[in-house]
């Protein structure tokens, strides 16, 4: 059921919107690079998330706090910044909701679910890999885009650590509640996994010597590098695959399928590549990659 | 019920951890706590001193705050503890001791002054009055505050989880995620496991309390 | 404290000359270490002032975010205080009530939550609460778990103090002809409530420190403001600022922390000093419960 339609006349409601767009959305936009326009002729069938979220003219979105290109905190603004606060952008936008409308909740690996289900964040776009475990307690649209598990040693390699398989008998860091983790449970018990809350821990334990390597979405390593690549290096051999989607309350079908349209649209209108280039690209250095198939489970 | 089936080995390991975890900084704590009375009420001006700097500063400071230093602040100072356990033993046993101290110090003052004033007009110096008058009887008023101490220890080895040990609380979060759906029943499981070990604490000294108040 | 010149003689012109002597290595050695340390610290480069000035950088954003982050500890702080001592007046009348019908179930409730671990009572607030309906976020999951922790912390001990009133006093007032709640209200209330000043400050100071374990539901308290700057820095400068952005967000806390300690002290002195508190005893915050976090066992009062 296709519910995104654009209504012949101007809502009150989007009126009301677009004189929104104060100071403050710009003052967010100048260090993150320019915000989607807001779509203020939108109109959903009554009943649906769209609808109340719309009616609201806000949206609380969870997203990570701390990972460079993705979702980082800027101490300026107190917003954070990246790729996924792009995306989140783009959804309130084709939504009606202005950017500086959407509260920004910090979701860590450990709480993404619960959030969700509990209805403490309307969507998540944090890093989040699609996998079955977690299908069976929220869903997810996209994906939009798709990382792979990497390992991040120190500078120079000492350990000589190529692989998955060389991670054993080392001390390998990660994130509780994080799908690297479990890999690393599940397929690689012979290395000795230390978990934290969140990776600039891990970082700092690699940095120190506590643990031989770091390992996670290879995006999210990049952006630990690129902050000192004097003293870490990538391993480069990405060995899972990772796509990240858009994680919202179970059963929510129309939303999702609102969400996927709002995703495929960006892949075409080229949204989601300046999006890329202005956030992640910036770190990676590279061009926008292909843009992943949206899954309609 | 099958949850806590599932999850037995991951709830008895962090159990166990939380429990060692406790005990091991419950002991450190302890002595060098008392090492702290001593110096308190010592006659050497500067030790007494440097005793209540400490308590101080450690009652000042969150115990987040510590953690954070004995993890990731000492490396600065080209330290290292060898594993995440002993660095979180050290930061509650360095933090716990200020207020094993400040138990023993609030027990040696209630023992009556007239204690410790027979036992210096009878010849004994200050070490054999604090060792064999003082502390014997300090030890008996104290064990409820220090018994509550212990309590507090034992809850506050929860913080330890945002520092890479993966005690009860760490397994709460990581059950928490993986089971957001029977969140009631992961927080009950995590709960009582607390209070296995902080209830029969509770118990043991109010009989202990009951005990020691015939003699006062 | 007269115990110290009980404990010992007052040393003579010898035990003087050794202790000088002691006390002059003592500090050579105590010196010594400090050097050795700032000495590492220099040697990895950590004492540059270029790194330090980091913290006064108003361009950086770094003096605003660390503002805020007091302010927002301070917030939280404030709330979960007065919160937490009106309904801990609440639970300890009602731990002393007549009936048992009240006394029973409020005990319970004091009990299980000194026996829990803050924490997790803070974690059941963000996770479980939203699930039945109770929409708290950050700041609410973390205002109510210090509540409820402080809460039943400060029941007992204004129960402690209430029954720290001379019992003459509950004894006239009840020969006067007053009823059980003139008497708590008109006649111990009051002398209690003067009493508990010093030891309410302490407390703050305890609810202060544990306003730190926000960092696990995400609420940018000091700690988790420090983190967040280190996150931001890192991706830029490496770990150039790490560690003078933590050392800031301690040094903080142990400031605001020591003064208001200093405050609880001032207080206590003039409490002292007033006649009319002649009648109760003195109420000490028990050392368990300065740890903060999770006191828990019996308080005898």
């Amino acid at each position: 059921m296709r519910i995104t339609r654009y209504a012949a006349t101007l809502a009150v409601l989007g009126l009301a919107l677009a004189g929104c767009s104060s100071e403050a959305g710009n003052q967010a936009a100048e260090s993150s690079g320019s915000t989607a326009a807001v779509d203020t002729e939108v109109q959903f069938d009554a009943g649906t998330t769209m609808a109340r979220l719309n009616e609201a003219g806000a949206i609380t979105i969870g997203t990570k706090f701390d990972q460079p290109g993705f979702g980082l905190l800027n101490p300026r603004t107190q917003e954070p910044e990246g790729f996924d606060v792009e995306i989140g952008k783009l959804v309130a936008a084709k939504l009606g909701i202005d950017a500086d409308k959407i509260t920004w909740t910090e979701t860590v690996s450990a709480n993404r679910e619960p959030f969700i289900q509990n209805g403490q964040v309307d969507i998540v776009v944090a890093t989040y890999t699609i996998n079955d475990t977690r299908k069976q307690v929220v869903d997810f649209a996209g994906p939009y885009y798709e990382a792979g598990q990497d390992i991040m040693v120190a500078k120079g390699n000492p350990e000589n650590i190529a692989g998955p398989d060389d991670l054993a008998g080392k001390t390998v860091c990660s994130v509780e509640g994080s799908t690297p983790a479990q890999n690393i449970r599940d397929n690689y018990p012979q290395a000795q996994l230390t978990t934290y809350d969140v990776y600039s821990k891990c970082a700092d334990d690699l940095r120190n010597g506590n643990v031989q390597a770091v390992t996670t979405d290879n995006v999210i390593l990049t952006g630990l590098v690129a902050g000192s690549p004097d003293a870490f290096e990538l391993v480069g051999k990405p060995f899972t695959k990772e796509p990240y989607g858009i994680g919202l309350k179970k059963g929510d079908d129309q939303f999702r399928s609102f969400i996927n349209d709002v995703l495929e649209e960006s892949f075409q209108d080229g949204a989601w590549a300046e999006a890329w280039d202005r956030t992640a690209g910036k770190i990676t250095g590279t061009e926008a990659p292909e843009p992943p198939k949206v899954n309609r489970y | 019920m099958s949850f806590l089936a599932d999850n037995f080995p991951l709830l008895r390991d962090a159990f166990l951890t939380t429990l060692a975890l406790a005990v091991t900084s419950g002991i450190c704590a302890l002595v060098l706590g008392t090492l702290l009375t001593a110096m308190r009420v010592s006659p050497v001006a500067p030790l007494r001193a440097a005793a209540t700097f400490y308590v101080e500063v450690f009652r000042n400071t969150p115990l987040t705050v510590v953690f954070f230093f004995l993890a990731f602040g000492i490396v600065e100072i080209d330290l290292q503890f060898p594993s995440r356990f002993i660095s979180a033993v050290a930061a509650l046993s360095l933090y716990t001791a200020a207020f094993v101290s400040e138990a023993l110090r609030s027990g040696i003052n209630s023992v009556p002054s007239g204690q410790a004033e027979a036992a210096r007009a009878l010849g004994l110096d200050f070490r054999q009055t604090l060792g064999t008058i003082v502390l014997p009887q300090a030890f008996r008023t104290v064990v409820p505050p220090l018994g509550n101490v212990w309590i507090a220890l034992a809850k506050n080895t929860s913080i330890a989880a945002g520092f890479a040990v993966t005690d009860l609380t760490a397994t709460l979060q990581r059950l928490a995620n993986q089971n957001a759906d029977q969140l009631l029943v992961v927080f009950m499981a995590i709960v009582v496991a607390y209070l296995i070990i902080t209830l029969p604490s509770a118990w043991l000294i109010g009989v202990i309390e009951r005990r020691t108040a015939i003699l006062r | 404290m007269t115990t110290p010149t009980v404990l010992f003689d007052l040393p003579g012109p010898q035990a003087r000359r050794r202790q000088r002597i002691g006390t002059t290595l003592g500090l050579v050695l105590v010196l010594a270490l400090i050097g050795l340390a700032l000495w590492r610290l220099g040697s990895n480069g950590q004492l540059e002032p270029a790194r330090w000035a980091i913290l006064f950088d108003f361009r950086a954003g770094v003096p605003q975010a660390l503002g805020n982050a007091l302010v927002d500890t301070l917030k939280v702080a404030a709330v979960s205080m007065v919160a937490a001592t009106v309904l801990g007046a609440l639970l300890a009348f009602g731990r002393l009530s007549d009936h048992a019908w009240v006394r029973v179930p409020v005990t319970v409730v004091i009990e299980f939550f000194r026996a829990v671990p803050l924490l997790i009572l803070i974690l059941f607030c963000l996770l479980y609460l939203p699930t039945i309906g109770l929409r708290v976020g950050a700041f609410g999951a973390l205002a109510l778990g210090l509540t409820l922790y402080n809460m039943s912390v400060l029941a007992e001990i204004f129960r402690a103090g209430i029954l720290s009133v001379d019992r003459g006093q509950r004894e006239a007032a009840s020969a006067l002809g007053m009823r059980t709640s003139q008497v708590m209200l008109l006649v111990l209330l009051p002398q209690a409530v003067r009493r508990m000043l010093p030891v309410l400050i302490a407390q703050l100071v305890v609810l202060l420190k544990d306003s730190s374990l926000g960092f696990i539901v995400g609420y940018f308290e000091l700690l988790r403001q420090a983190r967040s700057l280190v996150e931001f820095f890192n991706f830029q400068f490496g770990d150039l600022y790490t560690f003078q952005l933590y050392v800031a967000a301690g040094l903080i806390y142990i400031i605001v922390n020591v003064l208001l300690s200093q405050l609880a002290k001032y207080v206590e002195r003039r409490t002292r000093r007033n006649a009319k508190v002649a009648a109760t005893a003195e109420v000490e915050l028990p050392a368990d419960v300065q740890m903060g976090g999770g006191a828990g066992g019996a308080v005898t009062a």
